[in-house]
C-alpha cells in the first residue's frame, strides 16, 4: 500500500478580522482527507468556501493555525516537497517584463536542470499549452487566457508527481477549457495525481476520480461525484401538459413549474401512484416519467442555500 | 513537527541579531578609538568652507550650524587633556559654525578665549582668535560683549595696550554697554600692564560667561592673578625684611613673627606661600593653582 | 555555485534583469550629461581646481544617484511582488524564504554596482578631458566610490528589510529617516554628550552605536584633496558593512518567513 499523494490532517486556519484584529474569523476548520497517488481529485465549493485558502495553506504561502499536510510524504514545511509539485495560482500573474519562454526559464533554474534540459523541458511545456507562437512576446501582452495557459506550463514544466491547480479553467473559453481538460487527462494517464478546485461542477463530475465539497471552511462530503448525489433523495420527474378547458389540482399546480404548456413537477417514489391518479382524473397529458438524477449542481445549491447568511463567506482574507 | 523550516529561519535570526549588534558596536568603538588616537580628523570640513557648506544645507542651515557647533565643542572636549592637544580645527570649525549662523555669540566667545590661549589648552592662534571676534563684530554691531573679548584679546595676548583701550572704547558707545566699559578704557589707556587693570579684564570675562565648564576655567586664571598679585606683595614685603634683618626671611613664618605679617598667607587653594632663596614669593609646588600664561 | 547561493543567484540574476529592463539604467545618460557639463564648463574657468571639482561633484552625484535608486527601487523589491502576486507561484518553487530575500538584495547590489562603475568610469574620464590624464587621486578616488558602495548596500538592505513589511511610501520614510540619522549619528551623540541629562546621554549613545554610522563612509572630500586613505579603515568599513548588511538580512528573514502572503 503505497503512501497517499496528499494527505492534510486537521488543517486549520483563523484570520483576525474587525477593526483591532481581535476576532478569528475561521475559514478553514479542521480539514481532512487524503488523495491517493495517480487521482485527480476535485475541490469544489462556493466562493469563499476556503479553497484557495487551503490550496496556499498546502503551498507555504500562508501558514495553518493548527494541523499539517504531508505530499508525498513530505511534509508542507519541508522545502524539497517543492520539487515534486506543480503550483498553479488562481488568477496568476507573472512578471511582466520577461517572455513566455523567460519566465519558464527563470522558474525552470530553481529545479536544478542543466542548460540543454532547460531548454527542452521549457520548448515542451510551451507545445503543450499552445503558446509555441508567442513563446517570445512579452507576458504584459498575454491576454487572461494566455496567462492561464502559462500557469499551466510553469506548473507542468518540471513533470511533478503532484500538481495542485486553482481554478484552472476561469478566464478560458469553451476552447481553452477543453485543452485544460485535455492536459488533465493526460496526466492522469501520466500517472500524475491532479488535485483542483473549481466551482465548475460538470467539469469536476467529468474529469474527477473523487470530489471534496468545501462550504464555510468545513468539509461537507467527499467521494466519487456519483457517491456524493446518491446520499440524496431519489424521486422522479413527470411532465405533463394540461387539457384545454381542464383545470388542474390546486396543490399539484402550485407545486409545479410551468414553462408555456407544459408542466414539471418532482415526487418522491412514494407519491407516484398518487399524483399520477390526480393528473389522470383531470385527464392531463403525460409527456414524461423519469428518474431525477440529482446532479452536484443540485447538491451544490442546496447546501448553499441551507445557510442563512450566504453573504458571510465573502468576507473571507484569503482574497 | 510543526513549522520547522520557517521556525529555524527565526531562531536563527534571534540568536545572530543581537551578536551582530554587539559585534558591530565593537567595531564602531574600535574605529573611533583609532580616528582619535591617530588624530587625524577624516572631517571633510577641512576642505569645505563655510559659505560652500551654506550653500549646500538648502535652507537647513541654522540647524547645521547648532551641529558644527556641537562639533566645535566635542573636537574641543575629546582633545583637552589628550598627548594630542593640537588644535588645528578649531578654527576652522568655528569659522565655519559663524558663517552658517553668524549670529552664534557663544561661538566667538569660545573662539576669543580658546583660540588664544596657548597649547596645551587652546590653540595658541590669536590672530585667527582676533579674526573670528572681528568677524563677529561685523555680524552682530550691537553685541558689546565681543569688543569686550576682543579688548581682552588685544590687552592680555597681545600686550597692544591702544588696540585694546580702543576696543573697550567702541564697545561703551553701545547704550546697551555696562558702564564699565568706558571706565576699562580709560584704565587701560592709563594704566597698562597692572595687574589689577588684568584682574578686571578677567574677572569681568568671567561675570558675562554662562556656560559653566569655561566658568571654571576662567576661575583657575582669576585665581592664578590673585596668586601673582599675593606674591608680588609678599615680595615687597621680603624686602622690607631684609632692611630689618639683613637677609631675606625663609618662610612666611618669620615675616609673621617679625610683624610683617598678621598670619600666614595662603594662595586661592589654600596652599601657604613659600618664599624662595632669592626672597621672592612662590606658590607651594603641591598647589593646583598655576599663575596665568600670557 | 555553492548550495548556499544557487537560489538567491538565480533571483539576484532576475531582479537585475527587471531593473535593466524597467529603464533604471537610463539615468546614466543624465550622468554623463552632468559630468560632461561640469568638465566643460570647468575647463572653461580652469583656475587650477578642475580635478577637485570634477571629483567632488562626481562622487557626490555617484552618491546621490546611488541612494536615490536603492531607495525607491529596495522598497519595492518585496512589496511589489506580494502585491502582484508573482511570489505565489515562485515561492511554490523549492526556494526558501530567506534565499529570497538574499536574492532580491543580491539583485539590487549587482545593478547599484554596474551603475556606480559605470559612473566612475565617467568621472574618471572628465578627469582626463579637464588635463589630468595621469591621475594621481584614481586610487583615492576608487577607494572613496567603493565605500559609497558600501554605504548603499547599507541602504538597500534597509529598504528591503522595510518592503517585507511596509508600503513603499512608509518604508521610504523610514529607510531615509534612519540613514539621515546615520550621517548624522555622531552629532546626535555629540549632542547627547554635551546636555548634562544623563537619560539623554544614554539614549544618544544606544541611537549611536545602534543606527548604521553613515558617516564612516564618506571620503568624497578626502579623494578629492588626494589625502591617502589608510588600508585598516578599508578593511573596517568593509567590515561594518558586511556585519550591518547580514544583520539586516537575517531581520528581514525573520520578518518575511512569517509572513501570510494575502
Amino acid at each position: 500500500m503505497t503512501a497517499p499523494a496528499i494527505e492534510i490532517l486537521g488543517l486549520t486556519k483563523d484570520y483576525p478580522v474587525g477593526f483591532w484584529r481581535k476576532r478569528m474569523r475561521r475559514s478553514l476548520d479542521s480539514l481532512s482527507l487524503q488523495v491517493e497517488e495517480g487521482e485527480v481529485f476535485g475541490f469544489l465549493g462556493p466562493n469563499g468556501a476556503g479553497k484557495t485558502t487551503t490550496l496556499k495553506l498546502l503551498m507555504g504561502l500562508i501558514f495553518p493555525t493548527s494541523g499539517t499536510a504531508r505530499v508525498r510524504g513530505r511534509s508542507i514545511e519541508d522545502v524539497a516537497m517543492h520539487r515534486e509539485i506543480g503550483y498553479l495560482p488562481e488568477q496568476p500573474y507573472f512578471y511582466d517584463y520577461l517572455s513566455a519562454r523567460e519566465l519558464l526559464s527563470y522558474y525552470a533554474r530553481f529545479h536544478g536542470f542543466s542548460a540543454a534540459e532547460r531548454r527542452l523541458r521549457v520548448d515542451r511545456s510551451l507545445e503543450r499549452v499552445g503558446l509555441t507562437q508567442a513563446a517570445n512576446v512579452q507576458l504584459r501582452k498575454f491576454s487572461k487566457g494566455m496567462l492561464q495557459r502559462v500557469g499551466i506550463a510553469q506548473a507542468i514544466l518540471h513533470e511533478p508527481q503532484v500538481i495542485f491547480l486553482d481554478e484552472p479553467m476561469s478566464g478560458l473559453d469553451p476552447v481553452g477549457r477543453r485543452e485544460v481538460r485535455d492536459i488533465i487527462l493526460e496526466l492522469r494517464r501520466q500517472g500524475r495525481t491532479v488535485f483542483f478546485s473549481t466551482h465548475i461542477l460538470s467539469d469536476a463530475e467529468m474529469l474527477c476520480d473523487r470530489v471534496a465539497v468545501l462550504h464555510q471552511g468545513k468539509l461537507q462530503g467527499i467521494g466519487a461525484p456519483g457517491e456524493i448525489v446518491s446520499l440524496e433523495l431519489q424521486g422522479m420527474e413527470i411532465l405533463f401538459e394540461a387539457r384545454e378547458g381542464r383545470a388542474l389540482p390546486g396543490g399539484l399546480a402550485q407545486r409545479a413549474t410551468q414553462t408555456g404548456g407544459r408542466y414539471r413537477i418532482e415526487v418522491p417514489e412514494a407519491d407516484i401512484y398518487g399524483v399520477l391518479g390526480q393528473l389522470k382524473d383531470c385527464d392531463a397529458r403525460i409527456l414524461s416519467v423519469s428518474p431525477v438524477r440529482p446532479t452536484l449542481e443540485d447538491y451544490f445549491f442546496r447546501l448553499v442555500k441551507s445557510e442563512p447568511h450566504p453573504a458571510y463567506a465573502v468576507e473571507v482574507g484569503a482574497r | 513537527m510543526s513549522r520547522r523550516s520557517h521556525d529555524r529561519t527565526l531562531r536563527v535570526a534571534f540568536i545572530a541579531i543581537p551578536v551582530l549588534f554587539v559585534a558591530i558596536a565593537s567595531l564602531q568603538m574600535r574605529i573611533d578609538a583609532q580616528t582619535a588616537e591617530s588624530g587625524t580628523q577624516q572631517d571633510e570640513l577641512i576642505f569645505t568652507s563655510g559659505a560652500m557648506l551654506k550653500k549646500m544645507s538648502l535652507g537647513y542651515d541654522s540647524l547645521l550650524a547648532d551641529v558644527y557647533w556641537t562639533r566645535t565643542i566635542q573636537y574641543y572636549g575629546s582633545r583637552i587633556g589628550t598627548h594630542h592637544a593640537k588644535f588645528d580645527l578649531l578654527y576652522p570649525l568655528l569659522d565655519v559654525t559663524t558663517t552658517l549662523d553668524p549670529n552664534l555669540v557663544a561661538a566667538y566667545r569660545f573662539g576669543a578665549i580658546f583660540l588664544s590661549e596657548p597649547a596645551p589648552i587652546g590653540a595658541g592662534r590669536t590672530d585667527l582668535a582676533v579674526q573670528l571676534v572681528k568677524k563677529g563684530i561685523a555680524a552682530n554691531p550691537g553685541d558689546w560683549a565681543l569688543y569686550s573679548d576682543l579688548g581682552f584679546l588685544y590687552y592680555w595676548r597681545l600686550k597692544d595696550y591702544p588696540d585694546a583701550a580702543a576696543a573697550y572704547f567702541e564697545g561703551s558707545k553701545n547704550p546697551a554697554a555696562p558702564t564699565w566699559m568706558r571706565l576699562m578704557a580709560a584704565r587701560v589707556a592709563e594704566k597698562g600692564g597692572s595687574i589689577d587693570t588684568s584682574r578686571m579684564i578677567w574677572q569681568q570675562m568671567y561675570d558675562s560667561t554662562t556656560n559653566p565648564k569655561i566658568r571654571k576655567w576662567l576661575r583657575t586664571q582669576l585665581d592664578g592673578l590673585t596668586a601673582l598679585d599675593d606674591e608680588i606683595h609678599l615680595n615687597e614685603l621680603a624686602e622690607e625684611y631684609r632692611k630689618r634683618v639683613g637677609r631675606y626671611p625663609i618662610s612666611t613664618r618669620e615675616m609673621r613673627e617679625a610683624g610683617l605679617l598678621p598670619g600666614i598667607p595662603v594662595d586661592p587653594a589654600g596652599y601657604p606661600y613659600v618664599i624662595g632663596y632669592d626672597g621672592k614669593a612662590h606658590l607651594a609646588p603641591e598647589s593646583p593653582v598655576q599663575e596665568p600664561k600670557q | 555555485m555553492s548550495a548556499l547561493t544557487a537560489m538567491p543567484a538565480v533571483v539576484a540574476v532576475n531582479t537585475f534583469r527587471e531593473a535593466v529592463r524597467d529603464r533604471v539604467l537610463y539615468n546614466l545618460i543624465f550622468f554623463a550629461f552632468l559630468m560632461m557639463g561640469a568638465a566643460i564648463l570647468v575647463g572653461q574657468i580652469s583656475i587650477g581646481i578642475e580635478r577637485l571639482v570634477i571629483i567632488n561633484l562626481g562622487l557626490s552625484a555617484i552618491s546621490a544617484f546611488g541612494l536615490v535608486m536603492a531607495i525607491f527601487i529596495g522598497v519595492g523589491l518585496v512589496s511589489k511582488e506580494i502585491e502582484k502576486r508573482t511570489l505565489y507561484s515562485l515561492l511554490a518553487k523549492p526556494i526558501r524564504r530567506w534565499e529570497f530575500i538574499a536574492g532580491k538584495f543580491g539583485g539590487l547590489l549587482l545593478t547599484l554596482i554596474v551603475n556606480t562603475s559605470v559612473m566612475t568610469l565617467g568621472v574618471l574620464l572628465a578627469l582626463v578631458y579637464v588635463g589630468h590624464p595621469y591621475n594621481p587621486y584614481a586610487k583615492e578616488v576608487v577607494i572613496a566610490v567603493y565605500f559609497i558602495l558600501l554605504s548603499l548596500a547599507l541602504v538597500t538592505a534597509l529598504a528591503l528589510f522595510f518592503s517585507c513589511f511596509s508600503s513603499p511610501m512608509l518604508s521610504t520614510l523610514f529607510t531615509l529617516g534612519i540613514y539621515i540619522t546615520g550621517v548624522f549619528s555622531e552629532d546626535i551623540r555629540g549632542f547627547g554628550e554635551v546636555t548634562n541629562n544623563k537619560l539623554l546621554l544614554a539614549v544618544t549613545r544606544v541611537i549611536y552605536y545602534m543606527i548604521p554610522n553613515f558617516h564612516n563612509f564618506n571620503a568624497i572630500a578626502i579623494a578629492s584633496h588626494g589625502q591617502a586613505i589608510p588600508f585598516r579603515q578599508v578593511w573596517q568599513n568593509s567590515l561594518y558593512a558586511l556585519l550591518y548588511v547580514v544583520l539586516i538580512l537575517f531581520a528581514a528573514s525573520a520578518v518575511f518567513s512569517r509572513r501570510n502572503l494575502k
